[in-house]
C-alpha cells in the first residue's frame, strides 16, 4: 500500500481473522499497524491488493474514545445504531444492555468531560457493541491509559471475546497486551511494514491476571521481543 | 434536558452562580460558561467589585475633566455635563414627552426592533454562506474573498449607493445592519464546521452517513461553540450597525440614532444627547448579556470554555 505522497506503507501483508479468532498486530511506531485498520475498515480506499471483509457488521475502537462530547454517555452509546437507523426504543434498549456489560451503569446521564480516560474507552467499545459486529477492529485502544486502567480494560475486553464471540484484529505496541489478548500474534517490521513473526497464543480461556506472570508467558513475550528489535536493526 | 447540576441537586445554586458568572463574563469579555457544580466560584463582591471599581474611576475622571474644562456651569451643561446633569437633564420623567426618557424609548424601540431583524438575517444568512463554504472548497474559494471585500467596505462612504438601491427606510438600515454583523459569523461557523476532529469525521464515515446527517449531528454541534463566539461579535456589531443607520436613513420609524443626531445639532439639548447615547450603549450591553447567556445555556454541559477560570 502505497500513499498518494509516496509513502510506501505496507508492504505485502496478508493474513486472514477467523471468527473466535483475535489477532494482535505489534510493530515499531510507523509500520502501518493503524493503516491495515484503516484498509480494512474501508475507511483507506485506494489501497493495492484485497480485503474481504463483512463490512455490514464492523466494530471500530479509534485510538481515542471519540466521543462527542454534546452527548451524554447513553447518547453517545447509542450513536453508531442512530447513525444506521436503528428505531429509537430498540437501540435504547441495546444501549441499556451495553452499559451494563461495559459497567458505566448510573453514569449514563454524565458527558464525556466528566469521565476518566478509562470510562471514556469503556464507553467508546459499548457504542460499538450495541450494533454487535461480527468483526472489532482496535486500533491501539488503550494506548494512551495508565497501565493499572489498561490491564483492567484487557481483562473486560477478554470477557466481552468470550461472550460476544466476534472476530478481533487489534494493533498495539505493547507486547504484554498483544500476547495476553490473542489468539495470535503478527509482528511487523518498521516502514514499509512486512510480517517478520507470526505467533500463535496457546494459553486457554477464561485467562486471568496472573497469566501475565507464567514462565510460558514470559517467553513468548520475548520472543516477539526479539524479533521487533531484529526489526529496527 | 436534566444538566449534572439538576441531578446533584444544586440547581438554585447554580442559577445565582450563573448571574455571577454574567456579570464576571461582562467585565472579563471573554468568558463563555460556568459549571457551578464542581467547584464554588469566587465570591459575588469578587466578582461584582473589580468593574465597579473602574466605573467609579471612569466618572471620577468625567468630574474632574468636566468640571476643571469648563468651570461655569451653563457652558458645562451645553458641552460635557456632569453625570448628574445627564440624569437630571436628559433623562427626563416618562411624562416629560417632549425631550424627557419616553421619546427616547420610543426611538430606542424602532432600532432594537431593526437591530434584531438584521441580526436574524445575518444570523440565517451567515451560518447557510458557511455551510455552503464548508460543503465545497470552490464555493469557498469564489465567495469567501468577497465576504471579505463586503466586511471591509467603508460603509458610510457608500451610503448614497445604499439610498439608491433600496430607499431611505428599513431596508438600507438593514444592508448595514447585515454588512457589519454577517462576517464575525460567517468567520466563525466556517472555522468551527471545518475544525471537527478528523476521528470524528472517520467515525461518521464508518456508520456510512449523508452529508446532511454529517452536517445535522456532527459538524454543526462541534462548531456551535465557534458560532456563538461569531454570534457575539456579530450582535455587538449590529447594535453600532442600527444606529449608525439610524444617522444616515432618516425616513420611516427614526430610530435612537436619529434622536442623537438632531440633539448633537443644539448645544443645550446636550443632555438630551448623552441619555440617548447611553441608552443606545445600554442595549448593546444588554445583547451582549443576552447572547452570552443563551451561550452558556448552549455549551455549559460540554465544552471545555465552561470549566475555565476557576
Amino acid at each position: 500500500m502505497t500513499f498518494a505522497d509516496g509513502t510506501h506503507a505496507v508492504d505485502d501483508v496478508s493474513f486472514d481473522v477467523q471468527p473466535g479468532e483475535f489477532v494482535t498486530v505489534v510493530g515499531p511506531s510507523g509500520c502501518g499497524k493503524s493503516t491495515l485498520l484503516r484498509i480494512a475498515s474501508g475507511l483507506e480506499t485506494n489501497a493495492g491488493g484485497t480485503v474481504t471483509i463483512d463490512r455490514s457488521s464492523i466494530g471500530y475502537v479509534f485510538q481515542d474514545a471519540t466521543l462527542l462530547p454534546w452527548r451524554t454517555v447513553e447518547r453517545n452509546i447509542e450513536l453508531n445504531a442512530e447513525l444506521q437507523g436503528m428505531p429509537k426504543a430498540e437501540r435504547r434498549a441495546k444501549a441499556k444492555e451495553a452499559i451494563e456489560l461495559v459497567h458505566l451503569v448510573g453514569h449514563e446521564r454524565k458527558y464525556p468531560k466528566q469521565l476518566s480516560g478509562g470510562m471514556k474507552m469503556r464507553c467508546s467499545l459499548a457504542r460499538s457493541l450495541v450494533l454487535n459486529p461480527k468483526v472489532f477492529l482496535f486500533d491501539e485502544p488503550f494506548g494512551a491509559l495508565d497501565e493499572i486502567t489498561r490491564e483492567r480494560l484487557n481483562d473486560e475486553l477478554l470477557r466481552l471475546f468470550e461472550s460476544e464471540k466476534f472476530a478481533g484484529l487489534f494493533i498495539t505496541h505493547s507486547i504484554q497486551e498483544a500476547v495476553y489478548l490473542s489468539t495470535r500474534v503478527i509482528v511487523m517490521s518498521a516502514r514499509p511494514g512486512r510480517i517478520i513473526g507470526d505467533y500463535p497464543v496457546p494459553f486457554p480461556f477464561p485467562r486471568q491476571h496472573a497469566l501475565r506472570y507464567e514462565p510460558a508467558f514470559a517467553e513468548l513475550c520475548g520472543k516477539i521481543s526479539a524479533d521487533l528489535k531484529d526489526a529496527h536493526s | 434536558m436534566k444538566t449534572a447540576s439538576d441531578l446533584m441537586g444544586t440547581d438554585g445554586l447554580d442559577k445565582i452562580d450563573a448571574d455571577a458568572k454574567l456579570v464576571e463574563d461582562f467585565s472579563a469579555g471573554a468568558g463563555m460558561a460556568s459549571d457551578a457544580s464542581k467547584m464554588a466560584g469566587p465570591s459575588r463582591i469578587k466578582i461584582i467589585l473589580p468593574p465597579l471599581i473602574t466605573f467609579a474611576a471612569f466618572i471620577g475622571i468625567w468630574y474632574l475633566y468636566s468640571g476643571t474644562q469648563y468651570p461655569i456651569a451653563a457652558q458645562r451643561v451645553n458641552s460635557l455635563p456632569f453625570p448628574h446633569e445627564i440624569i437630571s437633564n436628559g433623562f427626563r420623567p416618562l411624562w416629560d414627552d417632549l425631550n424627557g426618557f419616553k421619546p427616547i424609548l420610543e426611538y430606542m424601540w424602532v432600532t432594537v426592533k431593526v437591530t434584531l431583524i438584521g441580526l436574524a438575517i445575518s444570523i440565517v444568512l451567515g451560518i447557510g454562506l458557511a455551510v455552503l463554504m464548508n460543503f465545497s472548497k470552490h464555493l469557498e474559494r469564489a465567495l469567501f474573498p468577497y465576504a471579505v471585500v463586503l466586511q471591509v467596505t467603508p460603509i458610510l462612504a457608500i451610503t448614497p449607493l445604499l439610498t439608491q438601491l433600496f430607499g431611505y427606510e428599513l431596508g438600507p438600515r438593514l444592508v448595514v445592519i447585515v454588512l457589519i454583523a454577517i462576517f464575525p459569523i460567517i468567520t466563525n461557523t466556517l472555522f468551527g464546521l471545518q475544525s471537527t476532529d478528523r476521528l470524528h469525521h472517520d467515525l461518521f464515515t464508518l456508520n456510512h452517513v449523508s452529508r446532511w446527517t454529517r452536517l445535522r449531528k456532527l459538524e454543526l454541534p462541534s462548531a456551535l461553540p465557534a458560532l456563538m463566539t461569531g454570534l457575539r461579535i456579530g450582535s455587538g456589531g449590529a447594535v453600532i450597525g442600527a444606529i449608525v443607520a439610524d444617522f444616515f436613513f432618516t425616513q420611516g420609524d427614526k430610530g435612537i440614532g436619529y434622536y442623537i443626531r438632531t440633539r448633537q445639532q443644539k448645544a443645550s439639548e446636550r443632555p438630551e444627547m448623552f441619555a440617548g447615547t447611553i441608552t443606545a450603549t445600554m442595549f448593546g450591553v444588554i445583547m451582549f448579556l443576552i447572547v452570552g447567556w443563551i451561550t452558556n445555556r448552549a455549551i455549559r454541559n460540554w465544552h471545555e470554555s465552561a470549566s475555565r477560570r476557576r
